[in-house]
């Protein structure tokens, strides 16, 4: 093993961790916000029309490759002229997959809250938005935690196909440092061992927020 | 929006023999991922129930670590990595490895959570008459666990589906791959890729209502619970209107 | 003294489909009284209860609290139910506000503890201020005599003390009217006790109050008036201890007999 080569390949792994996070945390507070907004839409306002419009949405995001979404939001919009920055195309693509999927997150945990709950909540008097709001949402959060960290450690690994779209990501250094260092099981090895790191860590995470949030 | 389908019908015949050759190996590395992971998957669950430490500890990291790994990570190991150590497979042999590996990893889970579902008294009952640890899983509790982990297979079938794309970056000839040399040819994104995009959703959707429709008619089949909690006929309430 | 009736049920009819609930029940309930529902399970007496504050809106028929019309928009001259427009939920919450509802399975909000359970309503209904409104939680919960248990979450409190809580929620609206939906059916038979003893010394302070129950015994005890459904319909009606002593229906009679074995086991 050439030691001097080491030093290089954690420099250019680190830099990409740093934009493998980014891109993760940009893209799941887009897939959160949206998704919990869409289902929270839907929930309160059923409509044929609005189901029709938000699975159709659903269905097209969660049964296309990421890649492809990738593929056209960074390459397919540049031909219609609006030109992304592939780490914003990036956390777009992935935040649109991630709402989509979400959206269904959300929903099943608003339909887990049972419906005495909900009677309850009405038969005080608390209008539909309040109970919404004070009685389905906050339980449906505890119910949606584990599917949520299911998603986001998903999406940690996603981030990786960003190197398609030449953002400078974990995979996409690597393969740079590859290109002039040919240590390739060392790099892909070492690139292994930080998105385990990685995903270890957000299962944790996610693991604390459940007991934090049992009751 | 007129032009847009008029530039794809102009390029249709040079298109669609490679894309449709390239997406009978996009079906071709599914199909025989699937059957991969499906191994592994099986293998993985039958080595968590075994009493050996060694055994269920082995499967558990294998279970974990394939799990916290992009999936692009594995085949760049298997495709680049291994010639390194002497060890040199086709870009296809190492998709469909990678892949089946992965989500293999994936059904073992699956297989797991189908198993608990079937009564520990089945298993006692099977060891009470004499039967194999073996002869106990692929005859007694395999046949019945199948039913119930029908539906979470095919969503797993899907994101395989789904999964594929990214052996296009290791070279396997798939549909993303070809789409992206007409892109680079012709740099029509857009169009190449939509048309690609229908591909997959023409497979992954049917799979999905499929999916729907199998979950729909087990939890009908199933005691309903809610009655016992509603106290009432209709376990369906809004908050819409004025309740059910 | 006022003689007009705080709620009237009037013409009250329940279909799924073609399965009648009720069909046709009517009756009154007057300031400060106290009225028992009985009947065989699915004779329609929850559904009764449920529709008067629209958590089962009726299919046809009428409700007042106060002479209010419930859940229903009063328009024209022509009272006929089927003209009416029914209310959305949101126009129903402060209508809701004024009936208190305990439930079968207490329905408490687990993620609230139990002060914030009784307060939710006072604060965000009757919009008082957050301490007045923990006063009031802290006085409702010292009522049920559960002063001890103010900031336990429901998930630790044992089914009674549940009750309890879901009871001092309800007292916590100020409302005009409560309806207990079988409150202690779903409670291990040690803790019924605690919870009828909280009912009625609700009862002896005058409230007007609905009550769907099993309790044979109870509800001879504690109620002035007791009806008797069946199938839908209102079979008997009376002072409940003339009706629960010689009952001359002979649905009655039997319910009477095969409830009264079951305590006996009991």
């Amino acid at each position: 093993m050439n030691y001097e080569t080491i030093g290089p390949i954690a420099q250019a792994l680190l830099a990409g961790v740093v934009v493998t996070v980014e891109v993760s945390i940009g893209a799941l507070f887009i897939a959160v916000v949206w998704g919990g907004l869409l289902a929270s839409l839907r929930f309160l306002y059923p409509s044929r029309m609005l189901d029709l419009a938000i699975s159709t949405y659903v269905e097209i995001f969660r049964n296309i490759p990421t890649l492809t979404h990738l593929l056209i939001v960074y390459f397919g919009l540049a031909y219609f002229g609006v030109t992304l920055p592939s780490l914003a195309a990036a956390i777009l693509a992935l935040g649109l997959i991630g709402g989509a999927v979400m959206a269904d997150v959300f929903r099943a945990g608003f339909q887990a809250v049972p419906i005495g709950q909900t009677e309850a909540a009405l038969a005080t008097g608390l209008p539909p938005l309040l109970t919404f709001r004070l009685v389905i949402f906050p339980q449906a959060l505890r119910i949606i935690l584990p599917p949520s960290g299911n998603y986001a450690v998903g999406l940690v690994k996603d981030t990786s196909l960003v190197a398609a779209i030449s953002a400078p990501e974990i995979m996409f250094n690597a393969r740079q440092i590859v290109n002039v260092s040919f240590q390739t099981g060392l790099v892909y090895g070492t690139a292994a061992m930080i998105y385990l790191a990685l995903t270890f860590l957000l299962t944790a995470l996610f693991y604390a927020l459940e007991r934090k949030a049992a009751y | 929006m007129f032009s847009f389908y008029q530039t794809i019908a102009e390029n249709w015949s040079d298109w669609w023999p490679r894309l449709s050759h390239a997406a009978w190996i996009t079906i071709y590395v599914t199909a025989l991922s699937f059957v991969v992971a499906f191994a592994i998957g099986l293998a993985l669950e039958f080595m968590r129930t075994r009493s050996s430490v060694a055994i269920r500890l082995t499967a558990q990291i294998y279970i974990l670590t394939l799990r916290g790994v992009p999936i692009l990570v594995v085949l760049y190991l298997l495709y680049f990595a291994l010639p390194g150590y002497g060890v040199i497979i086709s870009a296809l042999t190492a998709g469909v490895i990678g892949l089946g590996a992965v989500h293999g990893a994936f059904l073992a889970e699956v297989f797991r959570a189908g198993l608990r579902s079937v009564s520990p008294g089945q298993r006692e009952a099977a060891q009470a008459v004499g039967l194999s640890p073996f002869q106990t899983f692929s005859l007694i509790l395999f046949p019945q666990a199948i039913k119930i982990v029908l539906p979470p297979l095919l969503v797993g079938f899907i994101s395989l589906l789904k999964d594929s794309a990214i052996c296009a970056l290791i070279a396997v000839p798939e549909l993303m791959l070809a789409a992206r040399a007409i892109m680079a040819e012709t740099f029509l994104p857009m169009h190449v890729f939509v048309l690609v995009g229908v591909f997959y959703f023409g497979i992954a959707f049917p799979a999905s209502l499929l999916v729907r429709a199998l979950e729909k008619r087990l939890t009908r089949g199933s005691t309903n619970k809610s009655s016992l909690e509603t106290g009432d006929i209709l376990p369906v309430a809004r908050l819409d209107g004025v309740g059910r | 003294m006022n003689t007009a009736p705080i709620l009237t049920v009037r013409n009250l009819k329940k279909s799924y489909g073609i399965l009648d609930v009720l069909r046709d029940v009517s009756f009154d309930l007057h300031r400060g009284e106290r009225l028992a529902i009985l009947g065989p399970s699915g004779s329609g007496k929850s559904t009764c209860l449920r529709a008067i504050n629209f958590l089962d809106p009726p299919t046809s028929g009428t409700i007042t609290l106060e002479g209010e019309l419930i859940g229903l928009h009063p328009n024209g001259k022509d009272h006929r139910s089927a003209t009416r427009r029914k209310m959305t939920a949101r126009e129903l919450a402060p209508q809701r506000a004024e009936i208190g509802m305990v439930f079968q399975l207490f329905h408490l909000w687990p993620h609230l503890t139990a002060r914030e359970n009784v307060a939710l309503q006072p604060r965000k209904v009757q919009r008082m201020s957050s301490s007045d409104a923990n006063h009031l939680a802290e006085a409702m919960l010292k009522k049920v005599h559960l002063g001890h248990k103010l900031d336990e979450y429901p998930g630790r409190l044992s089914g009674g003390q549940q009750q309890r809580v879901a009871i001092a929620r309800a007292l916590a609206q100020k409302p005009k009217v409560l309806l207990f939906d079988e409150p202690t059916s779903a409670l291990d038979p040690e803790l019924v006790g605690e919870v009828l003893n909280v009912i009625q010394e609700l009862a002896d302070e005058g409230r007007s109050m609905v009550l769907v129950t099993h309790e044979i015994a109870f509800a001879r005890r504690m109620a002035d008036r007791v009806i008797f459904m069946d199938a839908g319909v209102i079979v008997e009606e009376g002072p409940a201890r003339e009706v629960l002593a010689n009952a001359k229906e002979p649905r009655l009679r039997k319910f009477l007999s095969t409830v009264s074995t079951q305590e006996a086991v009991q």
